[in-house]
């Protein structure tokens, strides 16, 4: 869900090539954010305030420190979880999810078991 | 000698990690009066931070009385200290990876049968991922103990040393000691606090034993290791008992809070100066194939923190639990090989017993401090 | 991905790593800088090299200064490696690190960590809530995306980058909804007693003044002597909790500010998760009030071969880490045999000379933005481990349980266990406990910080 942000993008006096919008998802909903910046950083231009909720009490929480040192900015990014929003630059169709606690890196069936286990059965 | 600047007591106890404490708790409730010196502050070291197995399972066939009399101590784990030590019976389980692993655990159990120990079962693979259904397809098998579980380290360390404390022993925490003497029938123990003097001493210093079983004439070919550990950041619940692997090391648990500890007695750097263990990456490699290949769904699990605990190792892997055979009065128990957590508190009544009573209630012949043969000590 | 040995691996990009890595290679050895941005300038120069003109004029001539850095440090011959996070540093100076998913290590003979400082915790009521954050990342938002709030925030604590932070907003067209200083009058009065070394580096006195004659000018509302911080949250448009108002007291006044983004900060710390991690020794510094890892006038530390340059080594700020930087490098060159002693020393006396000068402002600043006991060592239902939601009150039982130290408060209740590895409670929980204790922090000492310092997957250690 996004509401008014709480960050906006100065405008620039020649708008950057990089800077050009990118379509991602948050949350399975499609999203518009400025591009060549991190993904917190265009999270929060997109309206974003909760990134993720505690593991403990399921607290809100969103980033902080914006240089990789508090943990806060952790979302899901392309089916992996735990990712520093604010140390990965946002591509275009990325799909990020708000990390809800510890519910991450559910079990669900397995791809094709590693090359290293018939190596270690083969080496008996 | 000015005997007022002397600290005494009937018992010292020389090392304050799960051994020391349990062992000081079992004196003193028996009446003794008892004092732990502890170099750095009780459970800092391998007791402190092992991987928390409560484990009978995959013992060497000498400890396992002693592992099954533990056993029931951890389950009567509240009444006995008060403190449930965050024990959880989640069972044991060592997972074979092939048919020829299957069938090393299938000679194991029945060799286990053959000598009256029916603890461990062979359960096939389907039971095997009914129990944990997490695990990789390719598992055969593996060998179940259903009362083994895990319990926190800490936690377990701390509380009992403070039902020793409840029954009057006194624990001093940074109060390394640096020499032991006998004078006469008494011990004495130097430490920059001053000096302690008791009856009986009992050394439980872990990795760092050796050196005092060097000063009273009894070399020991015991030598540190700095065993490794990984702990994971959180994840979602999936898997209950703790696993070990008949093929490769690992030791794996998931806790309630969600993170996996992984182990398996992998040799890091231990530091014994500098009372340190150091983590060698190169070697979690290993480890970290060993999880993924088993739950595969753990690859993008973050590693939070690796450490190394420092741990005695003895050339037979078997803990040393004797009297002395040089001096009299005094009584050992160390060199657990980190497989010391489950052990330690029937470990610590054992020491109790050979304190007060002179005769354990079990045997403990193959934990003699004289079964070093002349090759082992050459190796020292 | 590196696996050749390197003469000097320098770990970080900010100006101490830039200066190092320049001056190493100009002195003929083989460098590899690392740094985990995609860009140099670590936090003070990020994004130095994609910003523009309007970006420069808002963000000052401090900032412009690292573009010559930047610009050096790319013609010196030196490998450079970004998007890369060191993640452990040995005492035999083994280097790990991870790059594109794949990690990697090589040897060096010689290591210079170099990664700056962090902002110092601020634990407040309500300083978890979102739409908190630091002056710091409101200063990394405006340089590497040129974003400002929407609406016009409250700035927070005491201390220079907080009057820079407003004065580029000023110059940004950002309204500054109010700044709400924590500095008093006891502060400033005890910070004349330094005043004489201070007016010596008067350029820095009068760049403090201008900054803070500027935003005066500009009309933000500044309240002075700040006590009693407290955040409040409320839902916001999504039905989330979020930062709301900021309630505060000045000379017994209470007062109360509604706004929707607030920027604290009340000083930067030494980063020293790698120094900790090597077991090197640190002293406590009560006029920073932080740990450092004690170096030589070269920044080598009590373990051979390993260096750090910049405010990781004590806080002294930009110019004075490229100058150690330098001298790093100088000693290094000079250990490996690149240069003789003669010029390692000629070489080395105008930095000495510089590093000194910057250094005299530092007592007087360190004296007059003192954080506050109050915002150092909280109340007990402040949370001060933010990762694990261990509050100050947590830590004090803890210590009536017997806790001695900041690892036992991990084995007691999780505290500094979680993926921030005590970057954002470390001193915090070393300072509650000294206070609880009633004994100094240099006593109580610090987390063991292991490995590795920065996030590592199974999968990305298997190499799979």
């Amino acid at each position: 869900m996004t509401s008014k942000p709480l960050f906006r993008v100065l405008a620039p006096l020649a708008p950057a090539v990089a800077d050009a919008t990118v379509h991602i998802w948050f949350n399975d909903e499609p999203l518009e954010v400025p591009g060549g910046r991190s993904v917190a950083a265009a999270l929060l231009a997109a309206g974003v305030q909760r990134f993720r909720a505690t593991p403990v009490t399921g607290a809100p929480r969103a980033p902080y420190c914006m240089m990789g040192a508090c943990f806060e900015c952790l979302v899901e990014i392309d089916g992996v979880p735990s990712r520093q929003s604010c140390l990965v630059t946002v591509q275009d169709g990325m799909r990020i999810h708000s990390q809800e606690g510890a519910r991450d890196l559910p079990f669900s069936s397995d791809p094709a078991p590693s090359q290293s286990i018939k190596e270690n059965s083969d080496a008996r | 000698m000015n005997s007022a600047a002397v600290s005494e007591a009937d018992v010292l106890v020389i090392g304050g990690g799960l051994h020391g404490s349990s062992s000081a708790f079992y004196l003193a409730s028996r009446g003794v009066r008892v004092k732990v010196l502890e170099a750095d502050y009780v459970g800092r070291h391998a007791s402190g931070v092992n991987a928390g197995g409560v484990r009978t399972l995959g013992r060497p066939l000498p400890e396992i009385p002693l592992a099954l009399m533990s056993r029931e101590i951890w389950h009567n784990i509240v009444a006995t200290v008060g403190d449930d030590a965050g024990f959880v019976p989640s069972g044991q389980m060592k997972i074979a990876e092939s048919e020829a692993e299957l069938d090393e655990c299938r000679a194991r159990v029945a060799l286990l049968e053959a000598q009256g120990f029916t603890h461990e079962k062979i359960i096939d693979r389907a039971t095997v991922h009914e129990l944990e259904p997490a695990l990789a397809p390719h598992v055969t098998g593996a060998i179940w103990v259903e009362r083994d579980g895990y319990a926190l380290p800490y936690r377990a360390t701390m509380a009992f040393r403070h039902a020793a404390q409840a029954r009057g022993a006194v624990f001093h925490e940074g109060t390394p000691v640096k020499r032991i003497e006998q004078r006469g029938t008494r011990w004495y123990a130097q430490t920059p606090a001053g000096l302690f003097s008791a009856e009986h001493l009992v050394v439980t210093a872990g990795a760092w034993s050796g050196e005092l079983a060097q000063q009273v004439g009894e070399p020991v070919p015991v030598h540190p290791e700095g065993l490794m550990l990984m702990v994971t950041h959180r994840v979602a619940p999936f898997c209950r008992a703790t696993l070990g692997a008949t093929g490769r090391p690992l030791s794996f648990k998931q806790f309630d809070n969600g993170t996996v500890v992984i182990g398996g007695k992998l040799i890091g750097i231990a530091d014994l100066p500098g009372r340190h263990g150091e983590v060698d990456f190169a070697r979690l490699v290993r480890s970290a194939h060993t999880v993924i290949d088993l739950f595969p769904h753990l690859r993008h699990l973050g590693i939070n923190r690796a450490w190394a605990g420092v741990e005695a190792f003895t050339e037979d892997s078997l803990p040393v639990i004797s009297p002395s055979r040089k001096a009299s009065n005094l009584t050992y128990s160390f060199g657990y090989c980190g497989s010391g957590f489950q052990l330690g508190p029937s470990c610590g009544k054992l020491v109790s017993e050979l304190v007060l009573d002179g005769v354990p209630s079990l045997p403990l012949d193959a934990f003699a401090i004289d079964r070093f043969d002349a090759a082992h000590l050459r190796r020292i | 991905m590196l696996v050749e040995p390197v003469d000097v691996a320098v770990i970080g990009a900010g100006p101490a790593g830039l200066a190092a890595a320049t001056r190493a290679a100009g002195a003929g050895l083989t460098v590899v800088l690392l740094d985990e941005q995609e860009t140099v300038g670590g936090q003070i120069y990020r994004a130095i090299e994609r910003s523009d003109a309007q970006r420069r004029e808002i963000l000052g001539p401090d900032y412009v200064a690292g573009a010559a850095l930047a610009d050096t440090f790319a013609r010196s011959g030196a490998r450079y490696e970004p998007n890369a996070s060191v993640w452990q540093v040995t005492r035999e100076r083994s280097v790990h690190y991870l790059k594109d998913g794949k990690v990697g290590s090589f040897e060096a003979k010689r290591v210079v960590l170099a990664t700056g400082a962090l902002e110092r915790p601020f634990p407040i009521p309500g300083w978890t809530l979102p739409g908190v954050l630091t002056a710091g990342a409101a200063q990394i938002l405006l340089k590497s995306a040129g974003e400002v709030p929407t609406e016009p925030p409250v700035l927070v604590g005491c201390g220079p980058l907080l009057y820079l932070l407003g004065w580029q907003y000023v110059r940004a067209g950002v309204p500054i909804r109010a700044l709400v200083d924590t500095t008093r009058h006891e502060d400033r009065w005890r910070a004349k007693r330094h005043m004489i070394s201070a007016l010596r580096a008067w350029p820095y006195l009068a760049k403090g003044l201008q900054l803070l004659r500027a935003l005066r000018e500009a009309g933000a509302p500044i309240h002075e002597g700040a006590d009693d911080l407290r955040i409040e949250g409320a839902p916001g448009d999504d039905g989330t909790e979020r930062a709301h108002a900021l309630s505060f007291s000045v000379r017994g006044v209470p007062q109360r500010i509604e706004a929707n983004v607030f920027l604290l900060h009340q000083g930067v710390v030494p980063n020293t998760q790698f120094s900790w991690s090597l077991r090197a020794t640190h002293h406590w510094d009560d006029a920073q009030l932080c740990f450092t890892p004690q170096a030589d006038a070269w920044g080598e530390l009590d373990l051979a071969g390993i260096f750090v340059a910049g405010d990781g080594g004590g806080i002294a700020g930009a110019q004075a880490a490229e100058a150690q930087g330098e001298l790093s490098a100088l000693a290094i060159a000079a250990q490996l045999g690149a240069i003789d002693q003669t010029t390692r020393n000629r070489s080395a006396a105008p930095l000495l000379r510089r590093l000194a000068e910057v250094r005299r402002i530092r007592p007087f600043l360190d004296t007059l933005y003192r954080p506050r006991d109050e915002n150092r060592v909280p109340r007990d239902d402040v949370l001060v481990c933010r990762c694990e939601e261990v509050t100050a009150g947590d830590v004090r039982r803890f210590v009536e349980l017997g806790c001695q130290g900041p690892n036992q408060a991990k084995s007691f209740g999780r505290c500094g266990m979680g993926p921030c590895q005590g970057r954002l409670c470390g001193l915090t929980v070393t300072e509650v406990i000294a206070d609880a204790l009633k004994v100094s922090p240099a006593t109580v000492g610090y987390y063991r910080i292991r490995p590795p310092i920065k996030p590592l997957t199974l999968g990305e250690l298997a190499g799979e």
